[in-house]
Parts: structure tokens; C-alpha cells; sequence
């Protein structure tokens, strides 16, 4: 076996090893050890993917000494690689531009905790995009959920216990749901093994077998892991989480952790159920459903806002609601823009994050809009960020919003009976973007009076280059949208 | 002897008749705690709870005015029963539809479970199946499972550790766990010296004995765990910091997992690679057997009891 073919497994039990080191580790050793590992880890993706690309095909890696129904067993293909890869670098910019916050906002003596936090969460981030098996896979959410709870309250006020509180209960009831969908799956085909398990639903699904515990075992699969990535009706946790903690967590949570959990019901339709299974069957109807009112109402909700950073977390809502539309068109190109959109998403709501908390520290830390008038001038590179993440999210051609507006659009067209209430919908969720984007990049460059205190690019160097870094990946997206789709395309012909 | 039967009370001597005779009670007054009452509640205070509710209903919720509260607490309690009971009638017509439970032709009945009975002994030396399956078959599942555990932990650590610099707070936790918890209780410290050790050992005997009959890490640092808190309980933070502190728990977990992960990432990078372990499966029952469990088991077994004890700790006084 190849050495590069070992990779995935490194890029594992490497970033869960970090996590253990980190426990005996002081504060600022554990940092410098993060970073070092998010990068390597981002390496080493980035060689298996150009690595799979020259391939052309996926391949199984035992983990142990035995062969898969026995032993566990991840799988690595292109999407999957280019997924570590993006989720890697994603993390590390989050990580980047949220540092000043964290020093302020955390105790000292925690700050190695919340390093335990970040590699753990990676290392279940990156096994839930590897994983062949349900089982592993279940074990790393249970990793994903409770160190998102810590992220959320490692700063410790009121507002974010309530938030974590809020967040543990619904996404264990999220757990509930999809351990219930494992347990019935297993008790239908007597496996655990992705792959084995498709075989065996394709048996059960032409001898018209056990046809309502499928349904159901879908069923809650599906709302399982809809709730713990926030699609609209179980969306009442979001807010909270994303708009009071600190603010690396906060890009993390909106950009990764739900993706993950997103990424993870991608496999199971295309590598546990089967796809052609999962477009014959009503669920994605529902899911369909769902996503259209996501984009409408969280789109209603942020235009309701007065707070930014709450405002930005409304507006994941109407995002995640439009990754469940693609589901729910049930074609190809509609799962191809959804997955183009996870990584537009995740590019540019971590952008509008950690843009929104410089122009908050030039406001004498006001999140409310009536504070925040010019303060596009007095910290600029801030500005420029937003105004940036705001185009993208509103969909300018350019940036990766319209790439995936596009891409969702070409879908609707191609799908019978779906495309009249897609478009429309598109459509309207495009301008109310627009109304609560283009209002606030208004209010940051309208002159104001009142002296605030001003940042220089200078004294956030850091922080400047994140922002510059996120803006380069927006525009890479949007601009070289074709190599990503085709990328895409074939990522998702090596799944089944 | 005579000591056995006649004991004083007061400024009487009693005997072991009259105590049956229920004259008289010789542990009146003797063993028994007084409750520490908490402090009454002086006019500020009364005061300032006062002003704190009243600020939290009126600025937060605003409870008087807030129509979607009350319509809230209206539908609520309703609109939850009503979903519990669609749920469990869904379940049930669901489970109707699965495969009958106990029929040998079931799906889960496959060439899994198969080889897991017929060929665990041989391929993991370890007469205990199940352990064989989670520390062999499926070990990265449980090297997850453990980091849950070691997650968890650390969650509890952020949420309820009570910052050094703030002596204040730390002296106001200490007090407060003086004034609800028993000290010195004789009852539990004789009880506690006579179980402590007999607990220890047997978790230690069930971690040990994981692989060769039932129990293993989960089960028995969980014993151990129970153990360190009788003992907490019994004779208080002060003795048990003796031998366990924040240093030793991080110690502990540190080496557990680590050990964990390195011996395992030799056995899944063999394994993947279709390389020679030359780890020695040993004789089959003997306690030095079935290559890695043993270790794994001890790790977990660690990992496990440290977890149950510092969830205590904190949730008690805030620091270990």
C-alpha cells in the first residue's frame, strides 16, 4: 500500500493525539501546536488529493488487522479529500482572525482547554468525512457535539451557558434520532459497513420488503442530522450559539460543524441508502420543503434583527435552507450546488464573522446597528471584509454566493415539477439578503460624527491578513468555479 | 467485655438490657449530626433577590406584557403530549414491521457475528468476545468512546472550574461545601475504611480480568471511580488531595491516551499496511493474553474512574 494512502488515518489520530498533548500543555505551546497541526494536516490532504485526482479512484483503508465488516474501515475519494482539505484551512483562518478575542474574552488558564476543544472537533470533523462505517461515524458526532458546547460557553456569560444549554438538548434529541436510524438500520441488514449496507437496502428495496421501517429509519435519519445542522423549524438554538460566543467559535460552528453534519448526510444517501433510492422516496420532499421556508423566514428573521452578529446567524439559517433545497430537487445538479454551496457558505459566513467583530471593537463594542454607523471607516480592512462577505452572500458575480445561485438555478430548470417554487423562492430570498446586507454595509460607510476610537491595519496584522486571506478564497471560488464543480462531479461518481 | 455491654451515657452507666428494654438510647446525642442550617436571609438580602427577580421578569421576559410568552406556556404543555404520543404510535407501528425478534433467519444473523464467535478466540486471544470486539475488532471505535469521555471531562473543567486568581470564589466554594456536605461522619468513615479497599480491588480485579471474563476498562474504572468518591465523601477533599490532584488527573489521562493511541496507531498502520504486528497473542485465559487488550483495558479503566471522579469534584466544590 501506497504511503499516501496512510493519510487519512494520519490526518486522524494526528489531530486527536494533538488533543491529548495539549492537556498537559501551557496556553501559548498549545496555540503554536494547533496551528502546526491544522497545517500539516491541511498538507497532507492537499497531497492525497492531487494524489486521488491523478488516480481517479477511491480506495478502502483497514483500520487494524482486520477486513472491513469486522474491523473499521475509513474510505477516502476526491470529495472527501478536498473536504478535509477546505474544512483544514477554513479552521485555521477562523482560528487566526478570532485570537485577539480569545485572549480578552477567555480565563487564561483555559485557554489550553479550548485547544483540546478545536484539535477534537477537527479530528471528528475529519472522521466524519472519511468514515465507511455508521457506527465510527456515530461516535465522532457525539465527539462534534460536545465539543461544540464547549466552544460555545468558553465564554463564560449568561448568554452563552443558556446557549450551550440549548444547544446540548436539541442536538441530542439530533443524536436520538440518528442512533435510532443506525439501530433500525442494523436490525434491517445486519450491518454497520456503509457499503455493505447499501448492498443489502438494494435486496429490501426490490423484494419490497420492511418498505415502512425504511421510510422511517430515513426519516429520522434525516431530521436528525437536520436539526443538528439547523435547518429552519429546529433552528431556535442558532442565534444564541452563533451570536454570543466568542468569535473563532462562532465562524467554527457556523462554517464547519454544521457542514460536517451536512457532509455526513451526503454519504449516507449516496453510500448507505443509495441515491436512486433516496429520489424515488417522499423524505426529500419534506426536506424540500423545509429548506424553502428556511430561506424565506431566516431571511425574515435577520431582516428583524438589530444585533449584527445575531443578524449573521439568522442569515446561516436561510443558507443551510437552501443546501437542504439541492437535496430536496433530487438530481444531480442539485446536489452539486448544494456541496458548492457548503463551501461558499463556510468561506464567506466565517468572513462575515470575523469582519463583524472589528467593526463591533471600533463601536465601543455595540453590536446594535444605531452604533455602528461609519465604522467601516474607522477599521478598514474590517469594512472591506464585510462588504465583500455581504456581496457574496446577496450573490455579485465574482464571488461564490452567485456561482451557487447559479448553480441552484441551472438545477431548478432541469427538475419536473420543482422549478416554478424554486426559482421564485430563489429569487425572493435574493432580495431580502440584499435588503439586510446592503442596509448594514450602508450603515458602516454612512459618515458619523461622534468620535470612536480607530483601528489601523497595522496594529492587527494578523487579523489583516485572515481577512485578506478569506476575501482571496472567496474570489477562488467564485472565479474558478468550473475545476471545483468538475471536482465535485467526480467526487460524487467515486461515492457510489 | 464488660466495655462491650455497659456504656455511659451522660453520667450513667447503661447496660445492654436496659438498652433493650428501650429505656435507653446510647446513641442519643452521640453520633448524630446537627444539620447546618443556612443563613437566614437578612432584610438586603431579601432585597436584593427581590430587586434580581423582578429585574429578570421585567427586563428579559417582560413577562406581563409578552404575548408570545403566555400563549407559549398555554400551547406548550399540550402541543408537547400531543407529539409524544404521534411518536411512540409511530414507533410502535414501525417496530410491528421489523424482522421478529429471536428468529434465526434475521438480517443481523450474517457472516459478522459469525467469524465475531467462531474465530474471536483465535484471532484475539481473548476469551471474553465482547471485549475482543471492542478492543480489537472495532478499537478505533473505542479509542473515540474514550476521547468522548476525556471531552466530556474537559467540558465540565470549562464550565465549572473556578478560577485560581479569584481567591474569593474559591474560599466561598470551599465554605459552601462545608456548610452542605457531612464531615467527619463516623458511621461512613468506618464503613468507608472497611469498603474503600475492597471496591479498589475489585475494580482493579475487573479491569484486569477484562478480557477474560465479563467486565473490562468501562466497567471497572467506573468501580474505581465509585471508590474514590466514598472516599471523597468520607474523609473530605483534604485527604483525598493527598493522592489525587488537578496533576495527577492530568498525568493519568495523558498517559492513558496516549499509550492508547500510539499502541493503537502501530496496530491499525500494521494492519492497514499488511505488515507483522509482532505483538504476541499469548495462551488463550492466562492473564498476560490476547495481545493489546490488556493494556487498552488498563487505559480505559484509568481514563474512566478519573472522568467519574473529577465530575464529582466539580460539581461539588469547582477544583479538584
Amino acid at each position: 500500500m501506497n504511503l499516501i494512502q496512510n493519510f487519512p488515518f494520519f490526518s486522524i489520530i494526528l489531530s486527536m493525539f494533538s488533543g491529548t498533548v495539549s492537556s498537559v500543555l501551557p496556553g501559548k505551546a498549545a496555540k503554536w501546536l494547533n496551528s502546526a497541526v491544522i497545517a500539516v494536516i491541511a498538507g497532507l490532504s492537499c497531497v492525497l488529493l492531487v494524489y486521488l485526482t491523478l488516480t481517479g479512484e477511491s480506495y478502502v483503508y483497514m483500520m487494524g488487522h482486520f477486513p472491513a465488516p469486522w474491523g473499521n474501515e475509513i474510505r477516502a475519494g476526491v470529495l472527501e479529500a478536498g473536504m478535509a482539505l477546505f474544512f483544514c484551512i477554513i479552521m485555521l483562518l477562523s482560528m487566526m482572525g478570532g485570537r485577539k478575542k480569545l485572549i480578552e474574552e477567555v480565563d487564561e488558564e483555559k485557554h489550553n482547554l479550548y485547544y483540546i476543544l478545536i484539535n477534537l472537533l477537527l479530528s471528528s470533523l475529519l472522521a466524519l468525512v472519511y468514515t465507511n462505517d455508521l457506527f465510527t461515524a456515530y461516535v465522532f458526532v457525539e465527539i462534534n457535539t460536545i465539543s461544540a458546547c464547549g466552544l460555545i460557553m468558553i465564554r463564560q456569560n449568561g448568554r452563552t451557558i443558556e446557549a450551550a444549554v440549548r444547544y446540548m438538548i436539541m442536538s441530542l434529541l439530533g443524536s436520538g434520532l440518528f442512533l435510532l436510524g443506525i439501530c433500525m438500520l442494523y436490525d434491517l441488514t445486519g450491518h454497520l459497513l456503509m457499503s455493505n449496507i447499501q448492498q443489502e437496502i438494494a435486496v429490501i428495496v426490490s423484494q419490497e420488503q420492511y418498505t415502512i421501517p425504511l421510510l422511517v429509519t430515513i426519516a429520522f435519519m434525516s431530521v436528525g442530522l437536520a436539526i443538528k445542522s439547523a435547518l429552519f423549524p429546529f433552528h431556535s438554538w442558532l442565534p444564541d450559539a452563533y451570536g454570543y460566543s466568542t468569535v473563532s467559535s462562532a465562524a467554527i460552528l457556523s462554517s464547519l460543524v454544521s457542514k460536517g453534519y451536512i457532509f455526513l448526510l451526503i454519504k449516507i444517501f449516496y453510500r448507505v441508502i443509495g441515491i436512486d433510492i433516496i429520489n424515488g422516496n417522499k423524505i426529500i420532499n419534506i426536506l424540500f420543503v423545509f429548506g424553502i421556508a428556511g430561506m424565506i423566514f431566516g431571511s425574515l428573521s435577520a431582516i428583524k434583527e438589530n444585533d449584527i452578529r445575531r443578524m449573521i446567524a439568522f442569515s446561516s439559517v436561510a443558507q443551510i435552507g437552501y443546501i437542504y433545497m439541492g437535496f430536496g430537487l433530487g438530481t444531480e445538479q442539485g446536489m452539486t450546488a448544494s456541496i458548492f454551496h457548503i463551501l461558499s457558505h463556510a468561506a464567506t459566513k466565517s468572513l462575515l464573522f470575523i469582519a463583524a467583530i472589528g467593526l463591533t471593537d471600533v463601536s465601543n463594542g455595540s453590536r446594535h446597528f444605531q452604533d455602528l454607523t461609519g465604522a467601516g471607516y474607522r477599521n478598514k480592512i474590517a469594512g472591506i471584509g464585510f462588504t465583500v462577505g455581504a456581496l457574496s452572500m446577496v450573490g455579485l458575480p465574482a464571488f461564490s454566493g452567485f456561482i451557487s445561485k447559479i448553480l441552484f438555478a441551472q438545477a431548478a430548470v432541469y427538475t419536473s415539477g420543482k422549478t416554478i417554487v424554486t426559482l421564485l423562492v430563489l429569487g425572493i430570498s435574493t432580495i431580502l439578503n440584499a435588503i439586510y446586507f446592503m442596509k448594514t454595509v450602508i450603515r458602516i460607510y454612512t459618515p458619523e460624527k461622534t468620535e470612536y476610537e480607530t483601528i489601523y491595519c497595522k496594529q492587527q496584522k494578523e487579523y489583516t491578513i485572515t481577512i485578506i486571506l478569506f476575501i482571496l478564497l472567496n474570489l477562488v471560488l467564485g472565479l474558478g468555479s468550473q475545476p471545483i464543480t468538475d471536482w465535485i462531479h467526480s467526487g460524487l461518481s467515486m461515492f457510489s | 467485655m464488660s466495655k462491650l455491654w455497659k456504656w455511659k451515657q451522660g453520667t450513667q452507666q447503661v447496660g445492654f438490657k436496659d438498652w433493650l428494654d428501650g429505656k435507653k438510647d446510647p446513641f442519643l446525642n452521640e453520633v448524630e449530626m446537627e444539620p447546618k442550617q443556612e443563613k437566614k436571609p437578612d432584610a438586603k438580602m431579601l432585597r436584593e433577590r427581590l430587586r434580581d427577580r423582578n429585574l429578570m421578569y421585567e427586563n428579559l421576559y417582560d413577562a406581563n406584557k409578552n404575548k408570545e410568552i403566555r400563549l407559549f406556556e398555554k400551547i406548550f404543555p399540550i402541543a408537547s403530549i400531543i407529539f409524544c404520543i404521534l411518536f411512540i404510535v409511530l414507533m410502535m407501528i414501525m417496530v410491528s414491521y421489523l424482522p421478529p425478534v429471536g428468529n434465526a433467519s434475521n438480517p443481523d444473523n450474517n457472516e459478522v457475528t459469525k467469524r465475531y464467535i467462531e474465530n474471536g478466540l483465535q484471532e484475539t486471544g481473548a476469551v471474553n468476545i465482547v471485549t475482543g470486539m471492542i478492543l480489537d475488532y472495532r478499537a478505533f471505535d473505542t479509542f473515540g468512546e474514550s476521547n468522548v469521555l476525556f471531552i466530556a471531562t474537559i467540558t465540565v473543567l470549562i464550565m465549572l472550574k473556578v478560577n485560581k486568581k479569584k481567591e474569593k470564589t474559591k474560599a466561598a466554594e470551599a465554605q459552601s461545601d462545608r456548610l452542605y456536605e457531612p464531615k467527619n461522619d463516623p458511621i461512613l468513615q468506618f464503613a468507608a475504611r472497611l469498603f474503600v479497599p475492597i471496591i479498589m480491588m475489585f475494580g482493579i480485579y475487573v479491569i484486569l480480568n477484562g478480557h477474560l471474563s465479563p467486565g473490562g476498562g468501562f466497567s471497572g474504572g467506573a468501580i474505581i471511580g465509585a471508590g474514590l468518591i466514598l472516599h471523597l465523601n468520607a474523609f473530605g477533599f483534604e485527604k483525598t488531595e493527598r493522592f489525587f490532584t488537578e496533576k495527577t488527573y492530568k498525568t493519568v489521562c495523558f498517559a492513558a491516551l496516549s499509550f492508547y493511541c500510539l499502541a493503537k496507531s502501530y496496530s491499525f498502520f500494521t494492519g492497514a499496511n499488511h505488515l507483522e504486528s509482532h505483538i504476541p497473542l499469548g495462551k488463550p485465559g492466562a492473564i498476560l493474553s490476547s495481545g493489546l487488550i490488556l493494556p487498552l483495558n488498563i487505559c480505559v479503566g484509568l481514563v474512566v474512574a478519573c472522568t467519574m471522579y473529577t465530575f464529582y469534584a466539580m460539581f461539588r466544590k469547582g477544583d479538584f
